[in-house]
């Protein structure tokens, strides 16, 4: 990746890249521990609650948490028509979990009129592997970034995909019933995953979001 | 879909039931409203105001402090008829020490079980051991002490107590500032004066120094009993708790949906005052509420838990 110079008024990174600043909306669910992955990929972290929060991002996070309450809460502060357009304007966006449901263009297994954000042209079962005594957590082999360890909470998978979306990762053989589900997947500038890599200290999924956002800023 | 993911690693292990996913699980709760309710229509009021999980039990707090006599676990029908009704998690308590009802509701496939104080106690001395459950745990606490003490036997997320049934947060706000308090105090402590605090406070020492060094618990800690208003849940959040149980407070109000609806969204944007102000109008009667200070020692349920 070469280097750029920073923009003005902008931290720049050990790469001689602008700091990156990516949004987490912060309505509810695991914020801190994005936070904390974020700054370890070398992203700057902002919380977003507000329509005011979005401006001048370089990319998003929807973290893990309850889709439902997430998408309630959505409509009701007014932010789900401007998250949509910025993910249709091609804004880098990852979702972990609730993030993948928001961002799904087709849900099964809940509220039918759940309010999303869509974009990823997936289809996703919401609770699909069971309920939390079927949570669990395995390794699993991730593209582009090597074997990673998975933790699995009331996790969705995704049952059907478009032909631009790319499989990233799938859930492996000893996982019993659920092997070979797809749990991770990249549609242009959307990445998203079932697991959650944010609880496991290692930001290299991060990383790899933070290099996308670069990609299509360079 | 195009199919270049690897080849999926054949000798990975996977484990249920780990500390990771239990103590995860709470973490995806933070933020969120967890609600009492008592049926299935209830239950989807809850989930449709965006509660981020509801606590199926027989009896709200408030009716049990009526009736008095012997509360126990719910029967597995009805938190069978609550999962079916909805969609997000579905919590339900078994009394303190009573490790079968314990099994019983993680057979049932409830999500996250409740070692809760509201109900009368099976055990006057043992908690349950919370380790050997697949299925997480949260217990209540007043202090820091009894709070890594539930921790140490398992629980995955901790709530402050306060006094359920109450409609009084003035035990809630007690309970929550004597544990984040007692953690900032263990922040600016030394090496000797940490297993000094561990003594006093009955607590072990690689806990201690655990919290110390997070300056939080190493668990998700809501707080609970007695929050009846949208402005209680804010209070709550603002004084630094990571979400909040409402237990009678909503279906014992004048008018649930809307009351359940302002305290998602007060919870949600806790520091802005006009939406709380916003959001406290038009809500009718809450609920009448008894004042913690009125009640006779052998009433106060915070007292149960050892």
């Amino acid at each position: 990746m070469t280097a750029r110079p920073a923009a003005a008024g902008r931290a720049v990174g050990s790469d001689g890249w602008p700091v990156p600043r990516v949004g987490i909306l912060a309505l509810q669910g695991d914020v801190r521990e994005h936070d904390r992955a974020l700054r370890d990929a070398g992203a700057e972290p902002l919380a977003v609650r507000r329509v005011e929060d979005l401006h001048g991002l370089d990319g998003l996070v929807l973290p893990g948490g309850e889709s439902t309450t997430m998408g309630r809460l959505l409509g009701v502060f007014d932010l789900l028509d401007p998250l949509r357009r910025l993910v249709q304007e091609g804004l880098p966006v990852y979702g972990s979990c609730a993030g993948m449901i928001l961002l799904a263009d087709e849900v099964r297994g809940g509220p039918s009129d759940q309010p999303r954000l869509g974009g990823l042209d997936i289809t996703v079962r919401r609770n699909a592997f069971g309920r939390q005594v079927d949570s669990f957590e395995t390794d699993l082999a991730f593209a582009g970034v090597g074997d990673v360890h998975a933790v699995f909470i009331r996790a969705p998978w995704v049952e059907a995909a478009g032909s631009d979306v790319r499989v990233l990762a799938r859930v492996p053989d000893s996982a019993r019933q659920a092997a070979g589900r797809v749990v991770a997947v990249r549609q242009g500038a959307v990445l998203a995953t079932s697991f959650h890599p944010e609880l496991t200290g290692d930001s290299r999924i991060h990383a790899l979001f933070v290099d996308m956002i670069k990609e299509g800023a360079g | 879909m195009s199919a270049d993911a690897p080849a999926p690693t054949s000798a990975a292990v996977s484990q249920v039931g780990t500390a990771t996913v239990k103590r995860g699980m709470a973490e995806m709760l933070k933020g969120g409203v967890i609600m009492d309710v008592v049926d299935a229509d209830q239950a989807r009021i809850a989930e449709d105001a965006g509660a981020v999980a509801v606590m199926a039990l027989e009896r709200v707090p408030a009716d049990i402090r009526r009736d008095g006599g012997v509360a126990r676990m719910s029967d597995p029908d009805m938190i069978d008829r609550i999962q079916a009704a909805v969609s997000i998690p579905v919590m339900a308590k078994a009394r303190i020490g009573h490790f079968v009802e314990a099994q019983v509701l993680q057979a049932s496939g409830v999500d996250f079980v409740d070692e809760s104080e509201v109900l009368t106690p099976a055990d006057y001395t043992h908690h349950i051991d919370k380790r050997s459950f697949t299925v997480p745990f949260v217990c209540g606490a007043t202090n820091l002490g009894e709070a890594l003490r539930r921790i140490s036997e398992g629980a995955a997320m901790i709530r402050s107590k306060g006094e359920a049934g109450t409609g009084d947060v003035s035990q809630a706000t007690t309970h929550i500032r004597t544990i984040l308090g007692e953690i900032r105090r263990l922040t600016v402590m030394d090496e000797p004066e940490l297993f000094a605090a561990a003594k006093v406070m009955a607590a072990p020492i690689d806990l201690v120094r655990e919290t110390a060094g997070l300056g939080r618990l190493p668990v998700v800690l809501f707080t609970a009993g007695g929050v009846a208003t949208p402005a209680d849940a804010a209070m709550m959040m603002q004084l630094g708790a990571d979400g909040v149980f409402i237990g009678s407070g909503i279906f014992k109000s004048g008018d649930p949906a809307s009351r359940a609806r302002a305290c998602v969204e007060a919870t949600a944007y806790f520091t802005d005052a006009e939406r709380i102000a916003k959001v406290s109008r038009g809500l009718g009667e809450a609920m009448v509420g008894i004042a913690a200070d009125s009640l006779g020692a052998a009433e106060l349920l915070a007292q149960r838990g050892w």
